[in-house]
This record gives C-alpha cells, sequence and structure tokens, in this order.
C-alpha cells in the first residue's frame, strides 16, 4: 500500500513543483512585456511615415517601414548631440581623475578630520540642485560662462566630485595596506606611489566611475536648461523642446527619444555589470 | 620628514575639490538663504533690502497664487514620495524575489526590468507623455485585443482634474503640527524607558516647546487663515507615478537581488529543516534580514521624489497645477517669472526637506563605519 502511495505523492509534489515554476515564468515574462511595452511604442512609432501615425492606430507594426523621422531627428539633433558629447567627454574625466587623487588620498592617507570632511563632501551629492542654482548662475555669469559648455562643465565636475570620490575612495580601501607599507619602504613618494601601485590597479573603478558619470551627465537636464543658450544646449534640452512644437509630430519626438537614449542605453547594455556596480555604490555604505 | 612631505602633498591634493565643493555647495546654499530674505525680484531697478522672512511667511500662510500655487505642489510631492516609494519598493522587491528562484535567462530578466534606469527622465518624460495622452496610447491598448479604446474623459491620466481627498491648508498644517508633536513626544518617551535621558529630555522640551508654542502662543490660529482654495490628493499623479516607477523600479530590485544573494543558503535550509515551507522562509528568514535594504532604498527614492523636476517638467509641462512639484515652481519662479527671492526660498524649503531625509542618514552611515 504505502509502497504504491509514494511515487504517486512524489508524482503530485513533482506536478506542483512544476505548475510553480511556470507561474514564475509567466509572471517574468509578463512583467518583462510591460516593461518593453514603451520600448515598442518608440520602435514602431518612430519607423512609420509621418502621415501613417494616427493617435487611435499607434499600436500597428509600420505598413511601411520609413526612415524619414530618423533623418529629420538626426538633423535637428545633431548639433545638440555633439554638444553633449563635447559636454559629457570632458566633464566625466576630470571628475573621474578627481575624484581618484580624492579616493587614494581619503583610503591611504587618512588624516584627522577626514572623518567630518568627507560626510560633508558627500552632502553634496544629495542636495536639490534647486538650493544652489541661483548663485551659480550668478557666479557663472560673472565669469562670462553662462551659455557655453564650460561653464556647464565646471558645474558638473563639481558636483560630480562627492560620488566619484566616494567610489574610489571604496574601491581603494579594498587595496591592502601592507602593500602600500611596502612601496613606502622601498622609498615611493605620494605620487609614485598611486602612479606604481594604486593607478594601474584601478581600472575597473575607473569603469565604474566613468559609466556613472557619463550616464548621469548626458541625462542630466535641470543645469543644462538653466545655462546653456540655444548653441550650446544638450541633446536633453533640444528633445524637451521637440516636444513643445505647434504640430506635434509624434514620429520625429520619438526617433529623438531613441536618438536620445541611444549612446547610455548602448554602455548599459555592453558594460551592464559595471552600471549596476555604480548605481548600488550610490547608496553609500561604506 | 620624508613621510610629513608626502603627507603635506595629500592634503594639497584633496584640498581644490574641498575648496571647490565648500563654494559650490556651502557657500551657494548659505548666498541661496540670503537671496531669500530679500525682496530680489530679477532684472527690475528696485533696491534690494532685507526682508526677512516674509517669503517664507507668504509661501506659507500668504494668499495669492504663487503661494497656494507651492502648497499645492507640497502637497503634492507628499503624495507622490508615497506612492512611488511604496511602488518601487513593493514591485522592486517582487521582481527580485521571482529573479532568486534560479531562473534561466536571469540576465535577460535583469537587463530588461533595469534598462529604464539608463534613461534620461526627459527621455521616459517625452515617452511616457504620449503612452497616457487621453486620446491615444495606452487607453488605445485594448483595441489591439478587439477591445473598445478608453474613454479619454475618464482615463484622462496626468490632465485628470479629479482630487480624491480635499482638505485645507489649514486642516493639513494643524495635522502636520499635531502628527510631528507627537512623534516628538513618543519618541521622548521611548528614549526615556531605555534609559536614554539626555536623549529623551532635549526630544521632550523640543516637543513641549512646540505645544507651548502653538497652543498657547497662538500660531495655531495663526496657522488657519488660509482656507480657499482646496488641496487634495490629486488622480493626476498616479501618472507620474507610474513612469517614474517604470524608471526606477529596477534600481530597488538590483538592491533587493543583490542582499537576496547575499543570504546564505545554510540559514534558509536551517529553517527548512525546522519544518518551514518556502513562504514561512521567506516571511521568517530573508524578510527580516532586507530591512535595512528597505531602508536605504527608502532615503535614496525619497530624496529624489522629494527633488523631482524634469520628469514633470517634460511628461506634463509646466503648468499643470494638479502635478505641480516645489522643483517646477522653483525653476520657473527663479528663472521663467524672475522672482529669485521668492525661488530662493523655495528652494530653501526644498533643501530642508532633504535634509531631514538625508542627514540623519550620513550620519549613521559614518558612525558605523568609525566603529568598525
Amino acid at each position: 500500500m504505502s509502497a504504491l502511495a509514494l511515487p504517486q505523492r512524489r508524482q503530485a509534489a513533482l506536478r506542483r513543483r512544476t505548475f510553480t515554476r511556470a507561474a514564475i515564468y509567466a509572471t517574468l515574462i509578463f512583467w518583462a512585456l510591460i516593461y518593453l511595452i514603451p520600448i515598442y511604442l518608440v520602435l514602431v512609432t518612430s519607423l512609420k511615415p509621418r502621415a501613417e501615425v494616427s493617435l487611435d492606430q499607434v499600436w500597428t507594426l509600420p505598413r511601411q517601414v520609413s526612415t524619414d523621422a530618423f533623418i529629420a531627428a538626426v538633423e535637428r539633433l545633431s548639433p545638440n548631440f555633439l554638444n553633449s558629447v563635447a559636454l559629457t567627454g570632458p566633464a566625466t574625466i576630470l571628475s573621474a581623475v578627481l575624484g581618484s587623487l580624492n579616493g587614494y588620498v581619503l583610503s591611504k592617507w587618512r588624516f584627522r578630520g577626514a572623518n567630518i570632511v568627507f560626510p560633508l563632501m558627500l552632502f553634496g551629492m544629495f542636495i536639490p540642485y534647486q538650493s544652489v542654482l541661483i548663485p551659480l548662475f550668478q557666479l557663472l555669469s560673472q565669469l562670462r560662462l553662462t551659455g557655453t559648455l564650460w561653464g556647464l562643465i565646471l558645474t558638473h565636475v563639481v558636483y560630480g566630485l562627492p560620488i566619484t570620490t566616494l567610489i574610489f575612495r571604496n574601491y581603494y580601501a579594498e587595496i591592502p595596506d601592507e602593500l602600500v607599507e611596502a612601496a613606502q619602504i622601498d622609498g615611493a613618494n605620494f605620487f609614485n606611489l598611486y602612479a606604481k601601485v594604486i593607478f594601474p590597479l584601478s581600472l575597473p573603478g575607473f569603469v565604474v566611475v566613468i559609466i556613472w558619470q557619463f550616464t548621469q551627465i548626458w541625462n542630466e537636464y535641470l543645469f543644462a536648461v538653466t545655462l546653456t543658450d540655444p548653441a550650446s544646449q544638450p541633446i536633453t534640452v533640444a528633445l524637451s523642446q521637440l516636444a513643445g512644437g505647434q504640430a506635434i509630430d509624434f514620429s520625429l519626438q520619438m526617433a529623438g527619444s531613441f536618438l536620445a537614449a541611444l549612446p547610455t542605453l548602448l554602455v548599459y547594455i555592453l558594460l551592464g555589470r559595471y552600471f549596476i556596480r555604480g548605481l548600488l555604490a550610490g547608496s553609500v555604505k561604506g | 620628514m620624508r613621510l610629513n612631505a608626502d603627507r603635506l602633498t595629500a592634503l594639497a591634493v584633496l584640498a581644490p575639490s574641498v575648496i571647490l565643493l565648500a563654494i559650490f555647495v556651502y557657500g551657494f546654499i548659505g548666498q541661496t538663504f540670503y537671496i531669500a530674505t530679500t525682496n530680489w525680484q530679477g532684472l527690475g531697478a528696485v533696491e534690494i533690502r532685507s526682508v526677512g522672512l516674509q517669503n517664507f511667511e507668504a509661501l506659507f500662510a500668504g494668499s495669492g497664487l504663487p503661494f497656494f500655487r507651492f502648497r499645492e505642489a507640497l502637497v503634492n510631492t507628499v503624495v507622490f514620495t508615497v506612492l512611488f516609494i511604496a511602488a518601487c519598493l513593493s514591485l522592486g522587491l517582487f521582481l527580485a524575489i521571482l529573479l532568486d528562484q534560479r531562473i534561466r535567462a536571469e540576465t535577460l530578466f535583469r537587463t530588461i526590468f533595469l534598462f529604464p534606469m539608463a534613461l534620461s527622465f526627459v527621455v521616459t518624460g517625452t515617452v511616457w507623455r504620449w503612452l497616457f495622452s487621453p486620446r491615444s496610447g495606452l487607453n488605445t491598448l485594448p483595441t489591439v485585443f478587439g477591445g473598445a479604446a478608453l474613454p479619454p474623459d475618464q482615463w484622462a491620466w496626468f490632465t485628470d482634474r479629479r482630487q480624491l481627498v480635499t482638505f485645507t491648508w489649514a486642516d493639513a498644517s494643524r495635522t502636520v503640527v499635531i502628527l510631528i508633536i507627537v512623534g516628538l513626544l513618543v519618541f521622548a518617551v521611548t528614549a526615556a524607558l531605555r534609559r536614554r535621558p539626555v536623549q529623551a529630555l532635549i526630544v521632550g522640551m523640543i516637543g513641549l516647546s512646540l505645544i507651548g508654542w502653538f497652543f498657547l502662543g497662538g500660531a495655531f490660529e495663526a496657522l488657519g487663515t488660509v482656507v480657499r482654495p482646496l488641496h487634495g490628493v490629486n488622480l493626476a499623479m498616479v501618472s507620474i507615478v507610474i513612469a517614474a516607477t517604470w524608471q526606477m523600479s529596477g534600481y530597488t530590485m538590483a538592491m533587493y537581488l543583490a542582499a537576496l544573494r547575499g543570504i546564505p543558503e545554510e540559514l534558509r535550509e536551517a529553517a527548512r529543516v525546522d519544518g518551514c515551507n518556502e513562504l514561512q522562509v521567506y516571511r521568517h528568514v530573508v524578510l527580516p534580514l532586507l530591512q535595512p535594504i528597505t531602508l536605504s532604498a527608502m532615503i535614496i527614492l525619497g530624496h529624489i521624489s522629494l527633488k523631482i523636476f524634469d520628469l514633470i517638467y517634460v511628461m506634463a509641462g509646466g503648468d499643470n497645477l494638479r502635478v505641480d512639484v516645489p522643483g517646477i515652481h522653483m525653476y520657473l519662479t527663479a528663472f521663467r517669472g524672475n522672482n529669485f527671492a521668492l525661488g530662493a526660498a523655495i528652494a530653501v524649503i526644498m533643501l530642508i526637506l532633504v535634509a531631514f531625509v538625508i542627514v540623519p542618514y550620513l550620519i549613521n552611515a559614518f558612525r558605523t563605519e568609525v566603529r568598525r
């Protein structure tokens, strides 16, 4: 009796398990589709010829694939795209290099008061930038830097320092102090030590920081809209103005959104692992 | 000798960053506080003079559109923050638990749930503005499956005018004051019970003096001057919450997933041996261990939602009062209306709100670090 019942019970358990697994996968696929809805809409709309975009037929596949919207978006937005490149490149590199040096000092040359200075620096990455915007605008106009990319680069470098310093400080904390001490005994000074020991080990740290800063600066809007003029506007500002046009051209807007999202999206897809690390580093934790 | 020279070099390397941040963060914040106490109105030839706290008084108790608008924005921010945090935490935890079940193609799912984090709020705003446009977008999605489109007047999304709960500003501020006082007193009593007399005394004194100020000093009546128009929980805010959750829930998912992976399998195994089924393992072992992550996520999401600006500004435009927030109001007041003094006052209030969330977090993070 029991010899017969056992395999049956096991079979029932197995069936229940298969059912649970199927339910889990079904739920995951359902949510994945929901997350992808906006992407579907962007792609479908931007590939339609303008005449085919109508308000009640947004979900249909394009009857005829057209690259007109993309060509128009590239024409309209390419100066702004280039502005974004010219802004993001230097600002990212500068804030990463400064962050690396700061992180080196704060992790390997700890001084009295560091535990007060560092949190005070970190506070700068949490403030609402509205609370510094008016004086920032005043200072940059006095320096004749408003309406140029230089002012915006300076701004992003300074307000990027807290997070880059934080990530490098935590990263360098993993490098054993013995390594540093050994190099010091061999006569390495502050800069030798950085060049010979710390910097060669920094590559993953730099990747995380550069990806993080690149994404943040490329996507930023408040500083960009306040501190630039039409000639120096980055792509986020130009994109937001596409939406405010007279005749709303949805295929143009969607193609523009795709264009604006493309660089950060590519970085995310190719280097997602490092992106997530930067993401989690943002939640402080020593 | 050598070491000393190196120590000086180290300080010199750090100095420029510290000085820049001292100016750009603390100097500018100080300047903003100062501007907030003046009557500075941009380009006009009027002499700039100090007006004390008048701008703040006007924001909290004045009649007139900009002041009403500020209070509406404040109410909206509170509603947004609560809904946004709740949505991101529950969805993030849910997805993380699903992904933690040894899923094939886990990387693919993770990539899909997290990719909106890589986008700009401006892109999200542009796309969701269309998804939520009443005569198109999501409202016409049922037609794909052969259904009828949702009626645009009932599904107006961010253009919805309806308010779920309405209240006057006087009611709201009185309730908040009472809640703060009760909170302080409860904290003081708990501190006293835990034998922390200094904490209990300080917090208790603050609570008692607030009672004195508001109930005996007449400040409570002063709060009651602004009665109309009504504020409320705006239905339009829901569409902003959905778009923001789409963008940010992957973040909570990633945090929870990392934490779930950090829980040793032996712990779960031990619970199973003790007779827990899978649900009970989560209920009694896993979820309690995730609590610190929940707190960090709440703080990170909370400070984002208190500052939110670009998503709403791009999605709904700057002039939709039903979804207005202080970030937008400050920008328009200062940089479109040239009323820098009032804009600075709004910015100061935003900063204070964010500081309430962030400062305890930073202090706590570094206190535990020093102990280690």
